[in-house]
């Protein structure tokens, strides 16, 4: 079945309980860091936070502080998965996107194609992982909702049908076309995420990045370039079959004059 | 034949001792790196994943060592026979430039050892697969071209040098690693194909992996041709200049096409505005196109500069910055699209590695160019 989770902003008051189910769940070590003017806590994702939520105080239009959960999208069509020269990430059935370290070589290629910045590394160690969500892979399979939806006491996050969270972002726009902008962000971002997002204040202004093509990232490298190397190899060496026939056959005719 | 001249040649120099000295210091790097991991010697962060080894040794090394495929089209397809006197040294620099690259790759790979992953774990979709797949078989094709030099000297095995010598053998050789060459060199950019919300526009383009290509091309008939000049120095030999005009008419060329398919590229996809942007991005670009294209291009299509050998350093070196400070936009602006404010500067133990490479590679160039068959043979030819 196709999952997603619909993640409505609105409702956030930042008490950061789904952090600590996730590491919870993971069995991730708590992360100490100073405040650092800033509320968010830990700073940012990292090999030991697979989410958080950004404290996001808007400074431009009517003053609000916002609440932002941070995790892997699972994007429909993977840029990470593509990337990935040996299929460590993968996409999987139930949606999510997971990741097998045995495969894994290390070359941070993921890192890189990730249009949300997502994967991150184990700097510190000798056999080093890929870290992140992984929307609670094994508990969605055993028909429970990942472990930062069930710990959310406000009920931020809608896990469900993919569809169905579709329609129920929708449904929830148009009932309260004042409330929410009319725009649903990972509907189309990147060719669609399974996580979505619907939010009453612009989205640039909460740090999201709008910049992202709103088409499938694997089908860029796919179109422009894999899918044609073979026939252009075979176009080269035609040329070059070509190029050295015509030669030797000079040479010949003039060994023979 | 000067073989004489060459043994004689004085060989642990002070500049030698200097390279075995740089060699041996990044040798005990690299084995620090890889009992203590990534982390301790080097910068690299959630926000800088590739820094100066996937960069410069990897990346820029490669298209550094594109001499190999070009001159070979050269001497051997084209038929051009000037060449056949410096294929010998192309291929031998090669073989060594990429024998460094995969030493870098190893080295930058969080788990080195799982460096023959994707040999046997296929993932076709990505460009990073082909690369890998390119590059091991590419060595081994240079390795085969080198094995009958190394034969010959050693006096062993000669059905296996006479077999790997025969002309038919040898052309196919040369024409698989020209359509290899063409696969991962193209492929290095096709790697930022996946970067399109990251990379600056003046670099971003559906054509980056042609780009690549083409220039790789012109930096390598550079690196050629000073490697012909330095070369000649080493063994106190007369310069060929012939050679090296031919070679300089190509790399001017080369650069020509280069050119005109970035712009018609840039002007196609409306991107030429950017140029006047005033960005720090638009600054870069303008110091690349203009002192590593246009003017070595310039100065190379004057026949005068072309027989100059100061003339020719010049621009071969301008040439191969240009080229270098391309990779380095790529690579590094599109790492400032991870959300970076942070800024990325090498970590010594970085340095020491890369150059210590390097000097390993001139120090196994001069070896080999000394006691093998590499220069000396090519006037029977
Ligand atoms: S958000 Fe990034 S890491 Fe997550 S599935 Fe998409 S590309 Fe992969
Ligand atoms: S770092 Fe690992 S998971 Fe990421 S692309 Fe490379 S091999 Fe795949
Ligand atoms: S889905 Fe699971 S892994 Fe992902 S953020 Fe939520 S709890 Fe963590």
């Amino acid at each position: 079945m196709a999952n997603g989770v619909l993640v409505d902003i609105t409702k956030c008051i930042g008490c950061r309980s789904c952090q600590i189910a996730c590491k919870a769940w993971h069995s991730l070590d708590a992360s100490y860091n100073l405040m650092n003017g800033n509320l968010t806590m830990p700073k940012e994702l990292n090999d030991n936070n697979y989410t958080l939520i950004e404290f996001k105080e808007n400074k431009t239009s009517n003053r609000a502080w916002k609440f932002i959960k941070k995790q892997c999208f699972h994007c429909k069509e993977p840029a990470c998965a593509s990337a990935c020269p040996v299929g460590a990430l993968r996409k999987m059935k139930n949606s999510s996107v997971i990741y097998d370290q045995w495969l894994c070589i290390g070359c941070r290629y993921c890192m890189i194609a990730c249009p949300f910045n997502i994967p991150k590394y184990e700097w510190n160690t000798t056999n080093p992982w890929i870290r992140k969500c992984d929307f609670c892979d094994d508990r969605i399979d055993d028909g429970l909702e990942p472990a930062c939806v069930k710990a959310c006491p406000m009920k931020v996050m809608y896990f469900g049908d993919y569809k169905n969270i579709v329609k129920e972002a929708k449904r929830r726009i148009k009932n309260n076309p004042d409330k929410y902008i009319n725009y649903i962000y990972g509907e189309k971002e990147a060719g669609g995420t399974s996580w979505i997002y619907i939010s009453d204040k612009p989205f640039e202004e909460l740090g999201f990045k709008m910049n992202i093509p709103k088409k499938s990232y694997p089908l860029i490298t796919w179109k422009n370039s894999l899918s044609k190397i073979l026939w252009e190899e075979a176009g080269l060496l035609a040329i070059l079959g070509s190029l050295l026939y015509l030669r030797t056959r000079k040479d010949k005719k003039g060994d023979k004059n | 034949m000067n073989t004489k001249a060459i043994s004689d040649h004085k060989f642990f120099t002070f500049k030698t001792k200097i390279l075995l000295v740089l060699s041996i210091a990044a040798i005990i790097l690299i084995i620090y790196r890889l009992i203590y991991g990534l982390g301790r010697v080097t910068n690299l962060s959630d926000t800088t994943p590739w820094g100066l080894w996937i960069s410069f040794d990897v990346i820029t090394g490669v298209a550094l060592a594109a001499g190999g495929f070009t001159i070979t089209f050269a001497a051997y397809i084209a038929g051009w026979e000037k060449y056949k006197a410096i294929a010998k040294a192309a291929t031998l620099t090669a073989f060594i430039g990429y024998l460094l690259a995969v030493t870098g790759v190893f080295l930058d790979l969080g788990k080195p050892f799982s460096i023959w992953h994707p040999l046997f774990f296929w993932q076709p979709h990505s460009v990073m697969f082909e690369i890998v797949v390119c590059i091991t078989i590419y060595t081994t094709v240079l390795f085969l071209e080198f094995l009958p030099w190394l034969l010959e000297r050693l006096n062993i095995l000669t059905g296996l040098k006479n077999l790997l010598e025969k002309k038919s053998v040898i052309l196919v050789l040369v024409i698989l690693g020209i359509m290899l060459s063409y696969g991962h060199q193209s492929s290095l950019g096709g790697l930022f194909l996946l970067a399109p919300d990251k990379l600056h526009p003046l670099w971003y383009t559906h054509f980056i992996h042609h780009l690549f290509y083409l220039s790789a091309i012109c930096a390598g008939l550079s690196m050629v041709s000073i490697e012909t000049i330095f070369g000649s120095n080493m063994l106190k030999k007369p310069y060929e200049l012939n050679i090296l005009e031919g070679l300089a008419r190509g790399t001017s060329i080369a650069l020509l096409v280069y050119f005109l398919v970035r712009f018609i590229d840039l002007a196609i996809n409306n991107r030429l505005i950017y140029v006047y942007e005033g960005s720090i991005e638009s600054i870069l670009f303008i110091i690349e196109i203009s002192l590593g294209v246009l003017l070595p291009m310039v100065i190379l299509s004057v026949k005068n500069m072309r027989l100059s050998i100061p003339a020719l350093i010049l621009s071969h070196f301008m040439v191969i910055g240009g080229l270098l400070l391309n990779r380095f936009n790529v690579v590094f602006l599109t790492e400032k699209g991870l959300q970076s404010n942070r800024f990325y500067l090498p970590s010594w133990q970085e340095i020491i590695v890369t150059i210590g490479l390097i000097s390993l590679g001139i120090f196994l160039y001069k070896i080999i160019v000394i006691n093998l068959p590499i220069f000396n043979s090519s006037a029977k030819e």
